[in-house]
């Protein structure tokens, strides 16, 4: 049971009024793209031991699909933003790397 | 036997005469008891027997983790299985029973088990019900489900209500003993909100029964000036009877309320499940004794020295005459003592400890009880009560000595701080080596949000047994946990307590520690699943080296205990038969709940006419005064067929399909999704969702449309009408509104949020009605107002206006194959068109049709059904829609998919009609056979049915299926195997059965 703050609306969100989405910033592979590509881009998920982005929409309320920024094993939220982005915030992405040492990145 | 005691019994209230009855005989106890503490103090020792070997057993402990004591309460709706007699609280005309024998608790078959106990070892099921196969279903089966199961199922709908309660805290104690009250009075003291919540129905733990001294008081003074002080302190609430039953992600706590179950009928809920949201809570919940395992440790009368001990001093109950106190630590000293004070006899204290000069053994000894030192008891001599034990040295491998005469056993194994709380959310816990106890490791505690622990343990819980230790860290528990819910610093001192010095433990796992296979095979770890030493040393003689597996293999810590008796001397045991060290095995994973809970309180509110909301088109009231035979649809209601006065279903859903080909059908579609996608790259937008072209759809016009997922898979189809340049209205399946225009919203909100498209989902703002059949034209004319002639308003086409006065949008789209009209209309005039429609259908034969005949009638016209014809696996091409694919567009949501080898392969099963030989209607989900068998002996296939209908048009049953080549096997026959080993065939055919030419609908 997860409290995540919708960055659209400003609710502190029970899981309960929230979707999952799965992995953050995939990028679509279209008609042009390899088997290869498309199959990864279909099933490849990264499944970290740590800090992982997630896609959520706030599903019982506004709406809004939003980032996460979370530990999956400490449960810590770094961050929520919006979605409407291809990479996570910078500003973010240096709170992360101060928290958690040894970090490898978000990509 | 046991006797009540006069100037004992602080719970009870002697003045207040108690009945019950156990087992249908009558019984007298006191307000305050216990259902337990009732039946001792009747002198009623055996209370149930054992799960696989019919043993008899009485009371092992006075809480939460008594394994034995478990009886069905209640009668009739008000029946409850497995309720621990422990933890009941005695009132007026509670009836119990016991459980696991038959005919009787005195004389039970079932105790056979019990002589053929070497036979049902570990294991005993997965090694014996293995071969021949044949016996599974006939022999084993049986068999297992016959000595499966702990009690009786209630018959009967739960009379009580139940429900829950949110609530929001920035501090939860849980555990109301010395420990959490001064832990509440810390946090408190920061300021913040504090609940504090108790299992049990009095304050202040097991402080009461064992002594010391707090702030200069005795500890039931201390609790009572405390509580005072809480219950004025403004931020505190106080709740008893409450558990703190699972620890979940970021905080979130469940309390388990019995609010009733004391005073049944009396109005108020049942139970209460409280869903809280805490900043930190400290779990206060205290330790757990542990037993000893020696031989015949479960006979009736042998019990935990703790336990025996609140008996006496709670509920004026002697557990015996003539006691044995046999031990590992000194705790076991108070009872000793108290027995002693109380004028029974303590016949010995065997003490496993080689050398013991600690205060309490010499305050013993001063009392004139015999301390054996090094001492340990080789065997329990009795069968339904304890008559005697055998003493022995606690280093040999039991050779009988001295016979001790007694009906009473208190042991204790040392105490197991109660960890479950802090470990369901990931708390991580250390093995302290002098305590002989795991304790959390506050290093490694479950985090929140913000990265910090928000669980924290406070007391006995912490491993701080001493009561001077266990208020000191309570209070710096409490304080901590104020704080890190945003409290304010507090200067305030934690009370002073002092209690008698103790000597350390000496853990014993084994007693005695060279007992042979004889006696480990009367050693009970499990009383409630009837584990011993013996099997635990099987499992891992077998491998079974992981404690997990070991768990599972068998049974120990299973059901009710979950860890709270049996899991410490479990793995203790295990750890010596691998030679490890008792970290390096672990504990098994602690789940929630900690005790059970009532399947009521997990349901709340949510049964009857609450189960879940009931979605209503604004025609309900009307289909139901007119006899609608009710078709869950998503949460909404329809119409399967309405029902006239002696007509069954299938008459009802043949009257309607035929009247509706001959004359005029009415229907209501108001439940089809209607989202509307607007702006100026809408139509963009809806070439990506939909495989069809839809940019170029003219304003006035309609198009059957396909969305699949990314994955390539069909997941819902509609017409789409264009209303103007850059406005569509898209119609989705009745189930798919909601999700489909979420996966619009998915899109473009997470992948193309710089297009300027706009979705709103208005599927319940209009009322839509089908009007169907030959005659609908000339229902629409006569309530007027619109041209409605096939050259105004051709096929495919919609138009705005206002039809009898209404204003509406009139959409000729058919799902039929008649002519027919679907007229949308704001819901709330939904009713008023209907009403005049069905006026106005009179002289044309108008009759309403349900959600059958809707269904009929499109399978006799070959038209898909999502979740019929799909089911999340089966791609456009399989259904011959490739015409709704446009080859124009280089991209859709799925089009990559379809390219995939697997989706192009011509070896995927197609749809076709399937028309039986002799007019027979196939069964729904039918497979369709192929020569030969598979590995399992079980037929090939080459298809299956996905809709089977009886066609009234055809007088003969239709269906539709997935076929191996298909197409291109038109007129083959087929074979279709009923469940009942009938054979159905058929001929493959194409499929729309009715109007090929689509001359009908197109009029």
């Amino acid at each position: 049971m997860l409290i995540l703050e919708c960055p659209c609306c400003g609710v502190m969100a029970d899981e309960t009024e929230l979707a999952p989405g799965g992995e953050a910033h995939l990028t679509r592979v279209g008609p042009e793209g390899s088997d290869a590509d498309f199959e990864s881009y279909l099933f490849d998920r990264k499944n970290p031991k740590g800090v992982h982005f997630e896609r959520w929409r706030h599903a019982a309320g506004c709406g809004k699909w939003f980032h996460a920024a979370r530990s999956t094993v400490t449960l810590e939220v770094f961050g929520t933003y919006p979605a409407q982005v291809t990479e996570p915030p910078k500003a973010l992405l240096a709170t992360i790397a101060k928290k958690v040492p040894g970090w490898e990145g978000w990509q | 036997m046991s006797a009540r005691l006069e100037g004992y019994g602080r719970l009870i209230d002697r003045s207040k005469r108690v009945s019950f009855s156990f087992n249908g005989k009558r019984f007298r106890g006191y307000g305050g008891d216990t259902l337990a503490s009732a039946l001792l103090g009747a002198g009623q020792m055996m209370l149930g027997r054992s799960f696989k070997y019919h043993r008899p057993r009485g009371l092992v402990a006075s809480g939460a983790e008594e394994p034995n004591a478990l009886v069905g309460l209640g009668e009739g709706r008000r029946f409850e299985p497995d309720q621990r007699a422990t933890t009941t609280e005695l009132f007026d005309g509670l009836a119990a029973i016991s459980q696991n024998h038959w005919p009787s608790l005195a004389f039970d078959i079932g105790e056979a088990n019990n002589y053929v106990a070497r036979f049902l070892p570990a294991g005993f099921y997965y090694k014996t019900f293995m071969a021949p196969r044949g016996a599974w279903a006939k022999i084993f089966e049986p068999f297992v489900r016959q000595s499966a199961g702990l009690g009786r199922v209630p018959v009967d709908a739960d009379a009580d209500s139940y429900e829950y309660v949110y609530a929001h805290y920035d501090v939860v104690v849980v555990g109301g003993g010395v420990a959490g009250l001064q832990a509440a009075r810390a946090a408190a003291a920061t300021g913040v909100s504090v609940l504090v919540m108790e299992d049990a129905a009095h304050w202040g733990g097991r402080a009461p029964v064992d002594g010391g001294e707090i702030d200069g008081m005795a500890p039931g003074d201390w609790v009572k000036a405390v509580l005072e002080e809480l219950e004025n302190a403004g931020n505190v609430i106080l709740r008893m009877r409450m558990q703190g039953t699972g620890v979940y992600d970021h905080g979130y706590l469940l309390g388990y309320e019995r609010v009733a179950d004391h005073s049944p009928g009396d109005g108020r809920p049942r139970h209460r499940l409280w869903r809280i949201r805490a900043g930190r809570i400290v779990t206060a919940t205290g330790a757990l004794e542990r037993p000893l395992a020696f031989a015949g440790n479960d006979v009736p009368g042998v019990m935990l020295a703790s336990a025996m001990r609140d008996y006496l001093v709670n509920w004026g109950v002697a557990a015996g005459r003539r006691i044995v106190v046999v031990t590992n630590n000194d705790d076991a000293y108070r009872t000793a003592l108290a027995m002693k004070a109380a004028g029974r006899v303590v016949a010995a204290v065997l003490d496993a400890r080689e050398v013991v000069t600690s205060p309490l053994a010499q305050a013993a000894r001063a009392a004139g009880i015999p301390v054996m030192e090094g001492r340990a008891i080789a065997e329990v001599r009795g069968r339904a009560r304890v008559k005697s034990v055998l003493v022995t040295t606690q280093k040999g491998a039991g050779k009988a000595g001295e016979e001790i005469r007694c009906d009473a056993v208190a042991m204790s194994g040392g105490w197991s701080p109660v960890v479950h709380l802090w470990s369901h959310c990931g708390g991580k816990l250390t093995w302290d080596e002098t305590a002989a106890l795991f304790r959390p490791d506050p290093e490694r505690a479950p985090t929140g949000a913000d990265g910090a622990p928000f669980v924290l343990t406070a007391g006995a819980a912490s491993g701080a047994l001493a009561l001077d230790a266990c208020l000191a860290d309570a209070h710096e528990a409490g304080k901590a946990a104020g704080k890190g819910a945003g409290g304010k610093a507090s200067r305030k001192a934690g009370p002073k307590a002092s209690c008698e010095a103790e000597a350390a433990i000496e853990p014993v796992w084994i007693m005695p520690e060279g007992a042979g296979p004889e006696k480990r095979m009367k050693m009970w770890l499990d009383y409630q699943n009837d584990v011993k030493v013996s099997d635990v040393q099987l499992a891992a003689r077998e491998g079974y080296e992981s404690v997990e597996h070991t768990k599972r293999y068998t049974t120990l810590g299973m059901a009710t205990d979950q860890g709270k008796l049996s899991n410490i001397n479990g793995l203790a045991v295990l750890s010596q038969a691998l030679q490890q060290a008792i970290p390096q095995t672990g504990t098994t994973t602690f789940r929630p709940p900690y005790t059970p809970i009532s399947m009521g309180a997990i349901a709340g509110e949510a049964r009857g006419d609450l189960f879940q909301p009931l979605r209503r088109t604004v025609l309900h009231d009307w289909h139901a005064a007119h006899g609608a035979d009710w078709e869950p649809v998503g949460h909404w209601r329809r119409p399967y067929a309405y029902l006239s006065a002696g007509e069954s279903r299938a008459q009802a859903v043949r009257r309607e399909v035929v009247n509706t080909r001959e004359n005029l059908g009415l229907l209501d579609a108001s439940t089809l999704g209607k989202i509307v996608v607007k702006g100026p790259d809408a139509g963009r937008f809806l070439d990506m969702m939909y495989t069809n072209m839809m940019s170029t759809l003219p304003v006035g016009k309609c198009r059957y449309g396909l969305m699949c997922s990314e994955n390539g898979f069909l997941i819902d189809d509609g017409v789409v009408a264009r209303l103007d340049d850059d406005t569509w209205l898209c119609h989705t399946t009745t189930g798919g509104a909601d999700r489909i225009h979420g996966h619009m919203e998915e899109w473009l909100q997470t992948e193309w949020w710089d297009w300027k498209v706009y979705t709103a989902n208005l599927t319940e703002h209009y009322a839509q009605i089908g009007v169907v059949g030959p005659k609908a034209r000339k229902v629409l004319e006569a309530l007027g107002g619109m041209d409605v002639s096939k050259e105004a308003l051709p096929f495919m086409h919609w138009a705005e206006g206002a039809l009898g006065g209404f204003p509406v949008r009139v959409f000729r789209i058919s799902f039929s194959g008649e002519l027919s009209y679907e007229i949308a209309v704001p819901a709330s005039r939904g009713q008023a068109l209907w009403d005049a429609l069905m006026e106005a259908g009179k002289p044309h034969g108008v009759m309403p049709y349900g959600t059958e005949a809707l269904h009929v009638l499109r399978a006799e016209k070959g038209f898909i059904m999502i979740g019929d014809e799909t089911d999340g696996t089966v791609i456009p091409q399989d259904l011959g829609l490739n015409w709704a694919i446009s080859k124009k567009k280089d991209d859709y949501i799925g089009k990559r998919a379809q390219a995939r080898a697997h989706m192009a392969d011509p070896e995927r099963w197609k749809l076709v009609g399937l028309e039986t030989t002799d007019g027979s209607v196939i069964p729904d989900g039918a497979y369709i056979v192929a020569e030969g068998t598979n590995a399992n002996g079980q037929r090939n296939t080459q298809g299956r049915v996905t809709s089977s209908y009886y066609s009234p048009t055809l007088k003969r049953g239709i269906a539709m299926g997935l076929v191996l080549h298909g197409p291109e096997r038109m007129g083959e026959e087929v074979t279709i195997p009923r469940i009942d080993g009938a054979e159905i065939r058929a001929r493959i055919v194409e499929t729309c059965f009715y109007d090929k030419e689509g001359a009908k609908q197109d009029v």
